[in-house]
């Protein structure tokens, strides 16, 4: 191996309750985009902020180009030519693309913008990132502030270019845009880390895959040698087959049964009035682009945005729903798309977030005991199989799959007629996003109607027996049976009916 | 391995105010050995010695350096017990405690002055009293806090400027005195026990708060608004009344500290009961581990914060410290305790625990072999 860049033997790495790393092998070459793959919790995270000193590993060796090194902090890594660029933007969007890539790099406390401009405009242009330095970075689109980003590492002699999550909130051709540059990096010798959940991207772009699991290597594969359902097999570690068989869609007449929930010109401060029901036991979805108002409305039903108008009728009765409680107490459970915004009380335990729903719909002067609630706590570890080192651990330290299923736990828990999922599956592992799939459907056999957000189409053509389509705002088709396949979901996203 | 997470002593949150407390303690034992041992000063009265005696009402009570301390904390182990609950569910703090107090003092005074004689019924009513207007006042506070989203610190600086203006209102200008044997015994000793009066409050005082933390969710409530506001809403908490609910208990607790604060002089002085506590309270909830940002906290370890403060300021009066210097000698240990509680000490400590484990670990893995 001449062209070896970085080298890591043995990795270690211990937290409270968790071997996060044990024995980890991991190689990267020079002029290499090499994709590190795993679940939630296998140990991804853990392995990067080794490698850029956020976190000190408690064995192993790291060597680049064939010296070892201790990596002591993250200004440590970035001297020794590791950069990161994280999945949110952290550059001032309020500073010029040029400020943005000179400021805080150790040149005495003088800013030349002059020459800082002239500089970024040359690097700008060689590498192809269409913008120009004189502008706001907070004017880019969220693309070219990323590749501003990257830019800003590439220019600091970077060898090893770490990418986490970089597509996340990008659309296709922005993506393609990123792409562009991560191969023009490679063939000036960076050797590119790339982590991501998307495995079309992987395959598009990566030479060589590292898979990760429960804080293990399983192994080094070149991405020719190793087709998609392999990859999510070794992820997970268990054959796909199940996958297909989710949902062999029982195509029962579901507009016999009862409807649960129906509102009519529902609408709210951030949602256009728009008409939805739901049956008893039914699962359904809202999709359509992001910003198309889906999540708004579906925060309308449940009363999180201020409700300015709508009839709401549940089990045929009229219902006033204007705020979480009242929904609460119809039934109605919401799990919101930003887990840690609107989710998760994180320094609280796990015990405490499941069981704090309920806890809510009993009253202010009805504590549940402690007794009861460790009961509870333990039922739904067990159910829903988080893990956990125990029921009193803060639930902020838990990976993120984890935490999606303590808020579900949390719901459950209240028993609801109804429950909203918004976003349930976002940044979590493939085996978690099967597990929580599988929940939905074996809800609503328990009669339990189900609404279904999700950003990936296919997962709720598994799902869900019908879709509401909604563009700019309003509700622009309905789709179920022969209907509900992805062609048409697409061409009714993109309007191509008409 | 789970222990891991709480280390820094396994006390978790409660560690900062133990070591303060076991410290100060420490160091008047090592005193005391000094001056009785090594100097052998003669008739030296230690920092720990408590004595039965009588005082001037002909009461047996106790005595001694500890005792002052509880007793003399005891307004301050009140405040802090209210502002907790403030700081954990608005992230600020009250300043205007000290202000208030000084309103509660001056109506429970005034009551008792308006009745023609002081009877436990008109002390009873007095308290009352005062504990409404607190709460009033308080609410208002609470209700710029959680309504109007104003700074608590901005909030309250409004009461905290105006208050002592509006307690010398209340009793049009005048300093007056209650002479009764009841007042006495409030802010002293109730005959035929020998324990502080204040004292008996604190303790009365927790066991309201562990009563309320027993049979409301208050606490999982507060914590979850203090942490994070918008999960909590989403989950039906309605985070405004929490907020000022907070108040309102805070309101409860400055009535207390208000009424003893001028029971234990027989009068009010508008100007200087209980001046300068606000800073004292919120240093209570600091050295008590709890974060001033607001989120999880422990009621004890304010108790203890105040206790400690306390601790320090009679140590340093033992020691002959003026009562102008106190203040200077108090603030280094002030610095000493947060440096020592601040997250970048305490990181630094558990990597080495963890590092003396390891290596301990190893070494008996050695013997083993």
């Amino acid at each position: 191996m001449e062209n070896c860049l970085l080298k890591m033997r043995h990795i270690e790495k211990r937290f409270p309750g968790v071997l996060a790393l044990n024995n980890v092998d991991f190689t990267l070459r020079k002029g290499e985009i090499h994709a590190l793959m795993g679940e939630n919790g296998a140990g991804k995270s853990t392995l990067i902020k080794i490698l850029t000193g956020v976190y000190q590993m408690d064995a192993g060796e790291i060597s680049i180009e064939d010296t070892a090194v201790s990596i002591r902090s993250p200004e440590d890594a970035q001297n020794k030519g590791i950069s990161t660029v994280y999945q949110e933007i952290t550059l001032c969007p309020n500073l010029t693309v040029a400020e943005n890539m000179f400021i805080g790099r150790g040149n005495g406390g003088w800013v030349r913008h002059k020459e800082y401009e002239k500089r970024a405009d040359e690097i700008l242009k060689q590498l192809g990132i269409p913008a120009r330095s004189s502008q706001q970075l907070g004017s880019c689109s969220l693309a070219v502030q990323q590749m501003v980003a990257i830019a800003r590492a590439v220019d600091q002699k970077c060898k090893v270019l770490i990418l986490d999550e970089p597509t996340s909130s990008l659309d296709d051709k922005e993506v393609n845009m990123l792409f562009d540059l991560m191969r023009d990096l490679k063939s000036k010798g960076v050797g590119i880390i790339f982590v991501t959940h998307f495995l079309e991207q992987v395959y598009e772009v990566s030479d060589r895959i590292t898979v990760l699991r429960n804080g293990e290597l399983v192994g080094e594969y070149l991405v020719e040698e190793l087709p998609q359902v392999e990859l999510v097999s070794k992820m997970i570690g268990k054959e796909l087959d199940e996958l297909s068989t989710l949902k062999e869609c029982d195509e029962e007449d579901l507009s016999q049964r009862e409807v649960f929930y129906e509102a009519k010109s529902l609408s709210s401060s951030d949602a256009e009035p728009f008409d939805f029901f739901i049956h008893k036991g039914e699962v359904n979805g809202f999709t359509g682009l992001l910003g198309s108002g889906r999540s708004e409305s579906v925060r309308a039903i449940f009363g999180a945005d201020k409700v300015t108008g709508g009839d709401v009728t549940i089990k045929g009765k009229h219902a006033k729903i204007t705020r979480p409680i009242d929904a609460m107490k119809h039934g109605i459970g919401y799990l919101a798309e930003d887990r840690k915004r609107d989710g998760i009380i994180a320094e609280l335990s796990v015990r405490e977030n499941i069981m704090l729903a309920l806890q809510v719909m009993n009253g202010f002067f009805r504590p549940i005991s402690r007794s009861e609630s460790e009961a509870f706590a333990d039922e739904y570890i067990k159910v829903l199989n988080i893990k956990t080192a125990s029921r009193e651990t803060p639930v902020g330290s838990l990976s993120g799959g984890n935490q999606q299923k303590v808020i579900l736990a949390r719901w459950l828990l209240t028993h609801p007629d109804y429950l909203i999922l918004d976003e349930p599956t976002r940044g979590i592992d493939v085996g978690t996003k099967l597990e929580i799939q599988k929940l939905v459907l074996k809800l609503a056999e328990e009669g339990v109607s189900v609404t279904f957000i999700s950003s990936e189409v296919e997962e709720m053509l598994r799902t869900c027996s019908r879709l509401i389509v909604m563009r700019d705002r309003h509700i622009v088709g309905e789709l179920k049976g022969k209907d509900l396949n992805q062609a048409q979901v697409m061409k009714t996203i993109a309007g191509g009916e008409a | 391995m789970k222990k891991n997470k709480r280390s820094f002593g396994g006390l978790g949150q409660l560690t900062i105010p133990v070591i303060a407390l076991a410290l100060l303690i420490l160091f008047n034992l090592v005193r005391d050995l000094i001056f009785i041992y090594y100097l052998k000063v003669p008739n030296y009265v230690s920092f720990f010695s408590i004595e039965l005696t009588k005082n001037n009402m002909e009461n047996m009570v106790l005595a001694g350096n500890l005792i002052s301390i509880i007793n003399g904390a005891s307004e301050l182990a009140i405040l802090a017990m209210g502002m907790t609950l403030v700081t954990a569910a608005c992230g600020g703090q009250d300043i205007s405690v000290g202000a208030a107090a000084a309103i509660a003092g001056s109506v429970f005074v005034k009551v008792l002055k308006s009745s023609s004689s002081i009877t436990g019924v008109t002390v009873a009513i007095a308290f009352v009293c005062a504990c409404i207007v607190a709460m009033l006042f308080s609410s208002f506070n609470g209700t710029l806090v959680a309504i109007f989203k104003i700074q608590p610190m901005i909030a309250t600086l409004i009461l905290y400027t105006c208050g002592r203006s509006i307690a010398y209102w209340i009793n049009g200008g005048a300093t007056p005195t209650v002479d009764s044997p009841l007042i006495t015994a409030i802010g002293g000793f109730i005959p035929g026990i020998p324990v502080p009066t204040p004292v008996l409050i604190v303790i009365a005082v927790a066991l309201l708060f562990k009563l309320i933390f027993k049979f409301t969710s208050l606490e999982l409530f507060t914590q979850s608004v203090g942490i994070n506001g918008s999960a909590a809403r989403l989950n039906g908490i309605n985070s405004t009344f929490i907020k000022l609910l907070s108040f309102i208990i805070l309101g409860v607790c400055v009535a207390f500290s208000g009424s003893i604060g001028v029971s234990r002089l027989g009068l009010i002085n508008h100007e200087t009961l209980l001046i300068d506590i606000e800073m004292d309270t919120i240093l209570a909830v600091a050295i008590g581990g709890n974060s001033l940002g607001g989120g999880k906290f422990k009621i004890g370890g304010s108790i203890i914060g105040a206790y400690v403060i306390q601790m320090l300021t009679i140590t340093l009066y033992a020691m002959k410290v003026s009562s102008t210097d106190v203040k200077a000698y108090k603030a280094i240990v002030i610095i000493l305790l947060v440096v020592i509680g601040s997250p970048v000490v305490k990181a630094k400590f558990e990597k080495l625990m963890s590092n003396i484990r390891r290596s301990g670990q190893s070494i008996s893995m050695k013997g083993a072999q």
